[in-house]
């Protein structure tokens, strides 16, 4: 029965994977790249690995292709181009492609496990061990430095991805300190007198500036400036 | 406490898993016009080995492998954040994410 469900599970993971790299839409690649994580899930739980079958379906489907899922409809791709040169690339894949699988199938044919293996203490699950305390069990112990590296890792693709992206507008309005802290009372605060009955703008009014182009700092901001937009810049 | 692995033993798992490896590097080599499905086809790769490590782990009875399966999902992670982020600068510049166009750099 186990056996059954383990080829139902790798046939339609072996078929989504084909669809991936062959669907005219890249939403549908995404959306066939999902089905092939779910099933490579189900695959990981046959093989006892839940804590591994969770994190693929949560981290996997729930973050990074759903992910790639904004980016693709983010870009603007034209389906019908982007399927072109598929002639003149697809005869050099397919050759690489079945020179890899037939090395692969020699590697499978006449391989063993090393019968001094079990002469190597192995890092196993107890018997009554839930895979998921099992693995916390070796994480934080036998390979904390591991785990802290890619704690690391992580840090530094999001400091990454967020330093590739972070546009600069040249409209924006930031805080200058120097410039805050060259300010003086005359330059905000400006005190009249005031006659008895008279208003401040019979007297001329204050002499504040009048938009944000003069108080801004020399050469920070330009009024005349074109607003850039997504749809210019494409081009 | 080595595990059976559902009952269909090693060579199915990697067979299953060679098929994967092969079907992303094809895909690499097909879909020479989109950054975004080769990424994805190095997803595929990925989750080959990812399959790999599993199932030499439950047949061995040995939890290291798990525990590499979940360092490579992290890299997987951070490999297709940086990936996308550099696809979409690109795209804002070039307004195109074919290979083809990707020749800047180019004295």
């Amino acid at each position: 029965m186990t056996a059954l469900v383990f080829y139902v599970f790798a046939t339609i993971l072996v078929l989504s994977a084909t669809m991936v790299i062959s669907a005219r839409n890249p939403v549908h690649s995404v959306l066939f790249l999902i089905l092939g994580f779910f099933n490579a899930a189900g695959l990981f739980l046959l093989a006892g690995a839940e804590f591994l079958a969770m994190l693929l379906i949560i981290v996997y489907v729930g973050a990074v292709a759903v992910l790639f899922l904004f980016v693709v409809m983010m870009l603007d791709i034209r389906v019908s181009e982007a399927r072109e040169g598929l002639q003149r690339y697809a005869p050099f894949g397919a050759a690489v492609g079945a020179v890899l699988f037939a090395e692969l199938i020699l590697a499978f044919g006449h391989w063993r496990i090393a019968p001094a293996i079990d002469a190597v203490p192995h890092l196993g699950q107890a018997a009554g061990e839930t895979n998921t305390a099992a693995l916390g069990d070796l994480i934080y112990t036998h390979y904390v430095l591991l785990f802290q590296a890619c704690g690391l890792v992580l840090l530094v693709a999001m400091i990454g991805a967020i330093v590739l992206t972070l546009r600069e507008r040249p409209t924006g309005r930031r805080q200058d300190i120097e410039r805050q802290h060259a300010r003086t009372v005359a330059d905000t605060l400006e005190l009249r007198r005031l006659p008895l009955g008279r208003s401040v703008r019979e007297l001329g009014g204050f002499a504040r500036p009048t938009s944000y182009s003069e108080a801004a700092a020399k050469g920070s901001y330009d009024p005349h400036a074109p607003v850039l937009s997504d749809e210019s810049r494409g081009e | 406490m080595t595990h059976d692995l559902g009952g269909v033993g090693l060579g199915p798992y990697l067979t299953v898993s060679a098929i994967l490896l092969v079907l992303g590097v094809f895909g690499i080599f097909l879909n020479r016009k989109n950054i975004i499905i080769i990424l994805m086809s190095m997803e595929l790769i990925l989750l080959s080995a990812n399959l790999n490590f599993v199932a030499f782990s439950s047949a061995l009875g040995d939890l290291s492998g798990q525990v590499f399966t979940l360092f490579v999902l992290t890299i997987a992670a951070a490999e297709a954040a940086i990936g996308l982020a550099i696809v979409t600068v690109f795209f804002r510049n070039r307004g195109s994410i074919q290979v083809e166009d990707v020749t800047m750099m180019k004295g």
